[in-house]
């Protein structure tokens, strides 16, 4: 029996677990439910000793435990399985399966290796490359790993996210082998079907909480409504439907490879509109935005800016049509030593000299209009997280018809957020340019688009203005609940 | 920022005095461990260096190719590139002058003679600056590797014209190639050991590429692309080339200096015309922590460690290279204290 | 001056040696994922080392340890700002290079020019006889001998032993590493200081064996520039960074008999050009490997994912 109980945990300000309690019995899969940033990553960290907990307890088969680090994890039996597969590409699959492990005896390994894949149906050879393996026989070598590790408690991190069909067959017979075995298996999931097929029990977390308990039979409607409970109704009318020109145009594309790829993209998106790209983390909105910004080729079928004659590479630089704002604002976009000041007079053409007052004017002027807390000689890396995000803000020219963002909120806190929302308002309503943003959060979505894509599968899922949605359409199309893509 | 400000310059001034204090304490204790007298150095070294004018024209000698080398480095640095290329430069723009000096002054106005010179030592340091920033660009060469090679390259280049083209009348010799005609040595009144002119020209390449660095728009791009080249992309400023003309900058300044070394100090080209102070160069720059400011003394006080030096074998007995433990033992003691006050604020 | 080309090789193998212990002990660094720019200080600061103990205490032996310590030394420096504090691998490196060639200077000082013990020529009985190879491979110093055993016990070492592959995931993924329980860092910290002691052996195989004795310059200085160019061309693979040291030694070598051949061009010339044209050799086969093709992706060495970074955990 793996016991939480009431697990706390706390980043600064940010309380991302509270009081959460889960108990899963041995020879049970236990699944583990929630939208993104609902608290089921940094839970699963806290039993490997990734994270250290600020309170509560683990009970292990009655023992209390306290996995201080992946190594006290590991003598305790807890194994886990990450979403991006944590291996060595460069090395072989034999030596990926004997890393780590405190004998070193590659000839016995490597037949109890033989054996385990045997058992399984894994078609694993000891001596590839692991580089060169798909992502689902990376995630078998891994599993195979754990157990021979003697991991009686494992935790899979949304196994089935970018493997094919057929692989997801044969992990799950492999999970429910565990499970006859013994072992107590951790499923962390978006997917109510994976939940339907395997799970015993389901814990649904929401805001670091808590908020469902259900055994089998489960209720698809009540976990999905548990999972996206409460979420908020747009406030007052729906904004209206475009109305300015068309500025981008996708046909038929196709983009990106492996758990990133998008295909079949036709769709065209018109001045004056605000599209929220909805979705679990990863299911193709980032592939979707480089696309649109032109940081990624089509591998068939085209996408165009209207009013532009086609075939010449863009680029999303400050300054012409498109801007595309990434979701790491300090890695990405900004540059942590240079100041307020010195960022203006970078995005903005101007004299070769530059006085000591040069662009003191408009950095001041643009700290006022944007609402940024800090001067304008700081270094941005002192800003938070809001003003380095309002601050890019600033430095998108007037003349920009195309914005694209990553996550423009992360890390915001709520009022943060609706003051960067704000501003975004205003420039649409003066400029008519268009907004397309992905968001993990989807009351961000739901709150501040006009028209919402859905992505999962590598498609996109739904298409429609936010005056129709409703959550429950919503998180039925993200949780794959929809039969067939909407045709354009 | 009115409050940040003494803050900071105090926050400054207590990480040097702790890098000092850290960088000499080790060298005192090695000398301890020795049996020699920290003091009896200090004291041998000052004597050496600023005690007399004399020998502080000495120490300007050094001060004047090394602020230049200095000042290139501080182009590529920024633009975050390790130039160690630098040292190969020196000596290319000490042979792209020599092209020209050796000729005599061609009946032409030995000053205009000299300024063409030192304009071809300029471009032929950039050249050589380029290549490296070439290679690294189109070859996917690292910028360390491919301006180590091009600093053997010019070794060899250097030896052959002493050896060969350029080798003295009757003899060759490593001594050097014949001495230039004499209205061509850059003017170095009696009792100095410096040329003003070279020392000017030093100075306003500082102030130069301070004002380049710090005031103009190029400045600031070479800077960005140095902190961010991802975010560079963003603010449309091209990397690579912002690099390259940072090299080619960088290059010229460090070929200045080699050619102000045959044209004022040795009046001929001769195998060790570099004498490492582009090496030494990289030194400063690194414990200037790539900033304009701290350049100038930090130049300032090496040449003197090195000027004073040169009194160790003399007066004690000891070998010079105990600058080079110094001043190594500085840059040293400015990583340490740098990681250790990370360490304390992340613990914080 | 005519020579069999049994003296060609076999003075091959005698010259590589210390290049070859050098270029390993970097390999070795390397596939942990740090950069120790010092090698060519280090070199010269545990030669002066090696050949001052040997010379006081009349010992090689003793010498030899001097060396290997010495080189630990200065990379266990190097680890302290670039694994431990997390600063520029690349900034440690070129401030140790100056200061340990400095302080060799400093230190060898009263010791230059000394007569120092040396290391004799140990023919191997039986083997030595042999024809040709008996003269290649069997008429060496121990230190030859040393640098022959050294390149198959690295390949053993790297791949065929725990602490091999231990080394080689933290290099390739320190995040990975930590998730199976091996704090990279502490790893890394072992293979800098391990590599180190191979350096330091290089030096005293200098100042002991191939170029005995001490004075400014030694006769060892740029080696330690070759040496690190050998391991990122070589691919980060011992056989071929050894067999690009071997190359190396026959440049020297073939410089050396130009020289009589061509009593025109200066001889300084030759002593020199096999620096440039080791590294642009390198630099070449290093381009025309970024095609693809069957041939080079055998020849392809991959850079160890993590080379030259800190590993922080968050």
């Amino acid at each position: 029996m793996l016991e939480l109980t009431n697990i706390e945990k706390r980043f600064g300000r940010l309380q991302a677990l509270r009081g959460v309690c889960v108990s899963a019995r041995e020879g049970t899969i236990h699944g583990l439910i929630g939208e993104n940033g609902a608290g089921k990553s940094t839970l699963m960290k806290v039993l490997t000793g990734f994270v250290h907990m600020t309170g509560g307890e683990i009970r292990l088969r009655g023992n209390r435990v306290h996995p201080g680090g992946p190594r006290d994890a590991m003598a305790l039996g807890i194994g886990m399985l990450y979403q991006e597969p944590l291996d060595f590409p460069q090395l072989s699959v034999l030596e990926n399966f004997i890393a780590g492990q405190a004998a070193y005896a590659p000839t016995a390994a490597r037949q109890r290796l033989a054996r385990l894949a045997q058992d399984f149906s894994f078609h694993l050879r000891a001596d590839d490359l692991v580089g060169d393996l798909t992502v689902g026989e990376r995630q078998q070598l891994e599993l195979l790993r754990l157990i021979d590790g003697g991991a009686s408690v494992l935790i899979l991190d949304e196994p089935t996210t970018g493997i094919s069909a057929q692989q997801q067959e044969v992990l799950f017979a492999a999970l429910r082998r565990l499970k006859a075995t013994g072992a107590t298996v951790l499923l962390v999931s978006h997917k109510l079907e994976e939940i339907d097929l395997l799970c015993d029990e389901v814990t649904v977390l929401r805001h670091g909480q808590v908020v469902a308990r259900r055994s089998r039979p489960f209720d698809r409607d009540d976990l999905l409504q548990a999972m996206f409970d409460r979420l908020p109704e747009r406030e007052g009318a729906a904004p209206k439907a475009a109305t300015g020109p068309a500025l981008l145009v996708f046909d038929r594309a196709c983009a990106g490879s492996g758990r990133a790829a998008l295909s079949g993209l036709s769709l065209t998106i018109s001045g004056g509109e605000i599209v929220g790209l909805a979705g679990i983390d990863g299911s193709g909105q980032n592939t979707f935005l480089k696309l649109a910004g032109g940081l990624l080729e089509p591998t068939s079928g085209e996408t165009r800016l209207e009013g532009e004659h086609s075939g010449a590479p863009r680029r999303p630089t400050l300054g012409v049509d498109t801007v595309y704002l990434p979701a790491d604002r300090l890695a990405e976009g900004l540059f942590p030593q240079l100041s307020l000041r010195e960022h203006h007079l970078l995005a903005s053409p101007g004299r070769a000299l530059l006085t000591p007052s040069a662009g003191l004017e408009e950095t001041s002027r643009a700290i006022a209009v944007h609402g940024i807390k800090g001067e304008a000689q700081q270094p941005v890396q002192d800003l938070s997280g809001g003003n380095q995000q309002r601050l890019l803000l600033s430095l998108i020219p007037e003349k920009t018809r195309l914005i694209l963002m990553e996550n423009p909120t992360r890390g915001l806190d709520v009022h943060s957020a609706r003051s960067t929302w704000k501003l975004l308002r205003r420039r649409l309503a003066d400029q008519g340019a268009a907004i397309v943003f992905a968001s993990p959060d989807l009351d961000e979505v739901m709150r501040e688009a006009s028209r919402i894509l859905v992505f999962a599968a590598n498609r996109v899922v739904l298409d429609i203005p936010a005056g129709e949605a409703s959550s429950h359409i919503l998180s039925r199309a993200i949780t794959g609940q929809v039969d067939a893509p909407i045709a354009p | 920022m009115s409050s940040s400000a003494p803050r900071h310059h105090f926050d400054s001034l207590a990480q040097f005095l702790l890098i000092a204090l850290l960088a000499l304490g080790a060298v005192s204790l090695l000398l301890l461990a020795l049996g020699i007298s920290p003091a009896t150095i200090a004291i041998t070294l000052a004597k050496g260096s600023v005690l007399s004018w004399q020998k502080f024209g000495h120490v300007l000698s050094i001060f004047t190719p090394l602020l230049l080398a200095s000042c290139g480095l501080l182009f590529t640095f920024r633009a975050g590139l390790w130039n160690i290329g630098v040292e190969g430069q020196v000596v290319l723009g000490a042979i792209a002058a020599t092209t020209l000096l050796r000729q005599g002054s061609l009946g032409l106005p030995p000053g205009l003679v000299l300024c063409l010179a030192m304009l071809l030592a300029f471009v032929g340091g950039g050249l050589w600056g380029a290549l490296a920033g070439w290679l690294k660009h189109r070859g996917g060469v690292n910028e360390i590797f491919g301006g180590l090679g091009l600093n053997f390259v010019a070794q060899g280049l250097i030896l052959w014209l002493i050896l060969g083209p350029w080798k003295r009348a009757g003899i060759a010799s490593m001594s050097g190639t014949d001495m230039f005609a004499r209205e061509l040595w850059m003017f170095t009144p009696p009792g100095w050991r410096v040329a003003p002119a070279a020392l000017a020209i030093a100075l306003a390449a500082l102030l130069f590429s301070a004002l380049l660095l710090l005031s103009t728009r190029f400045g600031l791009r070479v800077r960005a692309v140095g902190i961010n080249p991802l975010a560079a992309r963003l603010f449309a400023i091209n990397p690579a080339r912002t690099a390259l003309a940072a090299m080619i900058l960088g290059g010229g300044f460090a070929g200045l200096a080699g050619g102000l070394q045959v044209a004022a100090v040795y009046h001929r080209l001769l195998p060790p015309i570099s004498s490492g102070y582009g090496y030494l160069a990289l030194l400063v720059v690194m414990l200037a922590n790539s900033r304009v400011a701290p350049v100038a003394p930090i130049c300032l006080l090496f040449a003197a460690l090195a000027a004073g030096a040169i009194q160790l074998p003399i007066a004690l007995q000891l070998d010079s290279a105990l600058s080079g433990v110094i001043q190594g033992s500085c840059v040293l003691s400015a990583l340490f204290v740098h990681g250790w006050r990370q360490r304390l604020k992340g613990a914080r | 001056m005519e020579i069999s080309l049994a003296t060609f090789l076999a003075a091959v193998a005698a010259m590589s040696a210390p290049v070859i212990l050098a270029a390993l002990g970097e390999t070795l660094t390397e596939k942990a994922g740090v950069v120790n720019l010092s090698l060519d200080g280090a070199i010269l600061l545990s030669a002066m080392a090696g050949f001052v103990v040997a010379t006081s205490s009349a010992s090689l032996p003793l010498g030899f340890a001097a060396s290997a310590l010495t080189g630990s030394l200065v990379a266990a420096v190097l680890a302290i700002i670039g694994v431990s504090l997390h600063q520029s691998q690349v900034a440690a490196g070129f401030a140790l290079t100056f200061l340990c060639r400095d302080l060799a200077y400093f230190l060898g000082h009263p010791y230059a020019r000394q007569q120092g013990p040396q290391l004799t020529t140990l023919p191997l009985p039986g083997l030595a006889d042999l024809p040709f190879i008996g003269e290649v491979l069997f008429s060496h110093s121990l230190v030859v001998y040393a640098s022959f055993l050294a390149i198959p016990c690295c390949l053993l070492f790297l791949h065929r032993s725990r602490w091999g592959l231990m080394l080689r995931c933290a290099g390739e993924n320190p995040e990975a590493c930590w998730a199976r329980g091996i704090d990279p860092n502490r790893v890394r910290f072992a293979a800098v200081v391990a590599g180190g002691a191979l350096v330091g052996l290089a030096g005293g195989a200098f100042s002991l064996a191939v170029k005995p004795g001490w004075g400014q310059p030694q006769g060892c200085e740029g080696i330690g520039w070759i040496a690190l160019a050998l391991v990122i061309f070589g691919g980060w693979k011992p056989l071929r960074v050894a067999l690009g040291a071997y190359l190396f030694a026959a440049l020297q070598l073939l410089g050396i008999h130009f020289q009589d051949a061509f009593p025109t061009v200066p001889a300084q010339i030759f002593q020199v050009a096999p620096f440039p044209l080791m590294i642009f050799t390198l630099i070449l086969i290093h381009a025309s490997r970024r095609r693809r093709g069957r041939l080079n992706r055998l020849l392809a060495g991959n850079a160890p994912k993590w080379l030259g970074r800190a590993y922080r955990r968050s």
